[in-house]
């Protein structure tokens, strides 16, 4: 008999008879309300409703109408928004699945020094590692005159400005977000299965695609949505390395929310942000097989 | 069927090349900061290289605005990590400890936070102020951080205490400790390992925050909220010097987080045994 099953052999009893389950808060019903009370109600009042009223704000002066001004009028802002969204997600997969997949399965004695160095940017706040971005892309930066140098861009050209500046440090900013995730995943895969798809004659291609990316899905689910998420909706990136040419939507709610706060048009914006991700979040679901997900 | 070894040691070899391309990837960016806290510019904005010099280490406190953004901040991070790390940790602990009702709504909006775009949250936090005509200031920072905190700490929290032995808050009940004694001398230090973790998330993601914060800030100015309106007229050295002053604080702190952590570990390991 184990150490840990003997008390609960001997409180059985005891609690059949009642004993002093009345005078321990621990056993009534509404001792997790009062666990969730305060931090509840914090959501409630400064997540749910403000959710609430932006929605209601949307509407006012036009009703749905608001909607079609704001898309019509930023038709080309909302699809470079998802474009570069998209665009910086895949690349954080392309970069960040090998990195997990190599951490989890090689990383050996030292994966917790390469998970340090992963969540090592996230020890420099966000607008300072975006600034080291503006230098190391900077007119005559390293990287320019590496890309000068090969010829991909000729002596007069720079980077900053270029919707690649903008792509490229979102991707960086958001790169941890993707990592993490697919590497907890990873971690917990059962490698004697890749074993018994060997000795059962599986190519390691196809052990991979059956049995490493299958159970890894979840991982790169989560870790697509914490990186398209703050990409679609981030302002700092092409505010500080790009241009006229590379506005996005959170650019055109940052520069008007002082002035205009109850503009409807605004909240209007702001609102199908939101329900566009979600939209997307639903059909990459559906896509990526929502059994396998959850 | 299989490929031959010649070209699995190519795919090994390149995998890895690409890893560690990924890991320079995200380093390179916080060398430079680095690195950058050691020059001096030849104008006011601190992107190109011109040479090494000490003084921005020699003088880190040279822009007023600059310091007092990051005191600022650190007030505000000590604040929101205290409230957020209570409330969350009790919610963590309703959502693996109890079975209730709506227990699905709740985790549903503990999660969606974390799944929304900031500045739609911050946005709509903010006409909520407008409205009732509130002032933004240090309370709406602390309020709008710990809306977001809540869901990382009660997250957090929640996934390291899953699957722990409750019996034993059980037994020292049962012994005849009150319910208050055995929170402290039960609860308390079987959870430590994942409050704790889950403050310095906080602390961490409380500094790290802009775009909610900024919509909420009003005329305070956090650290990252100062470089953003100094960006047209100046980004000095100070700015690297702090940031690099920073992360060796937090490389320490998290070192010595992971050495107390294993001491714990080799203890319990030890308990285990006799």
């Amino acid at each position: 008999m184990t150490a840990a099953a003997a008390p609960s052999r001997f409180r059985r009893p005891r609690r059949e008879n009642g004993g002093d389950d009345t005078g321990v808060a621990a056993r009534r019903w509404f001792t997790p309300w009062l666990l969730i009370a305060p931090g509840g109600l914090w959501l409630l009042i400064f997540f749910v409703f403000p959710l609430f009223s932006l929605g209601r704000l949307s509407l006012q002066d036009g009703g749905l109408s608001n909607y079609s001004t704001v898309i019509s009028d930023n038709s080309t802002v909302i699809i470079r928004t998802f474009v570069y969204a998209t665009i910086s997600t895949l690349a954080a997969i392309i970069i960040g699945y090998p990195l997990a997949y190599v951490i989890a399965t090689k990383g050996g004695k030292y994966k917790n020094l390469f998970l340090a160095l992963v969540i090592l940017p996230f020890f420099v706040t966000y607008l300072v590692r975006t600034l080291s971005w503006k230098i190391l892309l900077f007119d005559n930066g390293p990287v320019v005159g590496i890309l000068q140098s090969i010829g991909i861009l000729n002596d007069s050209q720079g980077i900053l400005g270029s919707p690649f500046a903008v792509v490229a440090a979102l991707t960086y900013n958001f790169l941890p977000f993707m990592v993490l995730p697919i590497y907890v995943s990873l971690e917990k895969l059962d490698r004697h299965l890749l074993d018994a798809a060997a000795d059962l004659y599986s190519s390691p291609a196809r052990a991979f695609r059956k049995i490493t990316l299958r159970l890894s899905l979840p991982g790169l689910f989560a870790g697509t949505l914490l990186t398209f998420i703050p990409a679609a909706g981030d302002f700092v990136n092409s505010e500080l390395l790009g241009s006229d040419r590379t506005v996005m939507i959170g650019q055109i709610i940052e520069k008007n929310f002082g002035k205009e706060f109850f503009r409807p048009e605004l909240s209007a914006l702001s609102f199908m942000l939101m329900a566009m991700i979600l939209v997307g979040v639903i059909v990459y679901a559906r896509l990526l097989g929502t059994e396998e997900i959850a | 069927m299989n490929p031959p070894n010649w070209l699995r040691a190519i795919g090994r070899v390149s995998l890895w090349v690409w890893a560690v391309f990924g890991l320079l990837f995200l380093f390179t960016p916080i060398l430079v900061t680095v690195i950058y806290s050691f020059n001096e510019p030849t104008g006011k904005y601190n992107y190109v290289w011109n040479k090494f010099s000490l003084s921005g280490w020699t003088d880190p406190f040279k822009y007023p605005e600059l310091t007092d953004a990051l005191i600022f901040s650190l007030k505000i991070a000590v604040v929101v990590t205290v409230i957020a790390t209570v409330l969350g940790t009790l919610m963590g602990l309703a959502m693996v400890k109890y079975k209730f009702r709506a227990k699905g709504t709740i985790g549903a909006i503990l999660i969606l936070p974390l799944t929304m775009p900031e500045i739609v949250l911050g946005f709509s936090l903010l006409t909520l102020f407008v409205s009732i005509n509130w002032s933004r200031g240090f309370l709406t920072i602390v309020i709008a951080q710990v809306m977001f905190s809540v869901s990382y700490v009660a997250t957090t929290v929640r996934a390291r205490i899953r699957g722990f032995d409750w019996r034993l808050e059980e037994a020292s009940l049962d012994l005849g400790a009150s319910a208050l004694r055995t929170f402290y001398k039960v609860t308390l230090p079987l959870i430590a390992p994942g409050v704790v973790a889950a403050a310095m998330l906080t602390f961490a993601l409380s500094l790290d925050d802009f775009i909610i914060t900024y919509l909420n800030s009003g005329l305070d100015n956090t650290f990252p909220i100062q470089i953003w309106n100094m960006k047209r007229s100046k980004i000095p050295v100070q700015i690297n010097v702090f940031s690099t002053a920073l992360l060796i604080i937090s490389i320490v702190l998290a070192a010595l987080l992971v050495i107390f952590n294993n001491r714990r570990a080799q203890k319990l390991a030890g308990l285990s045994d006799s």
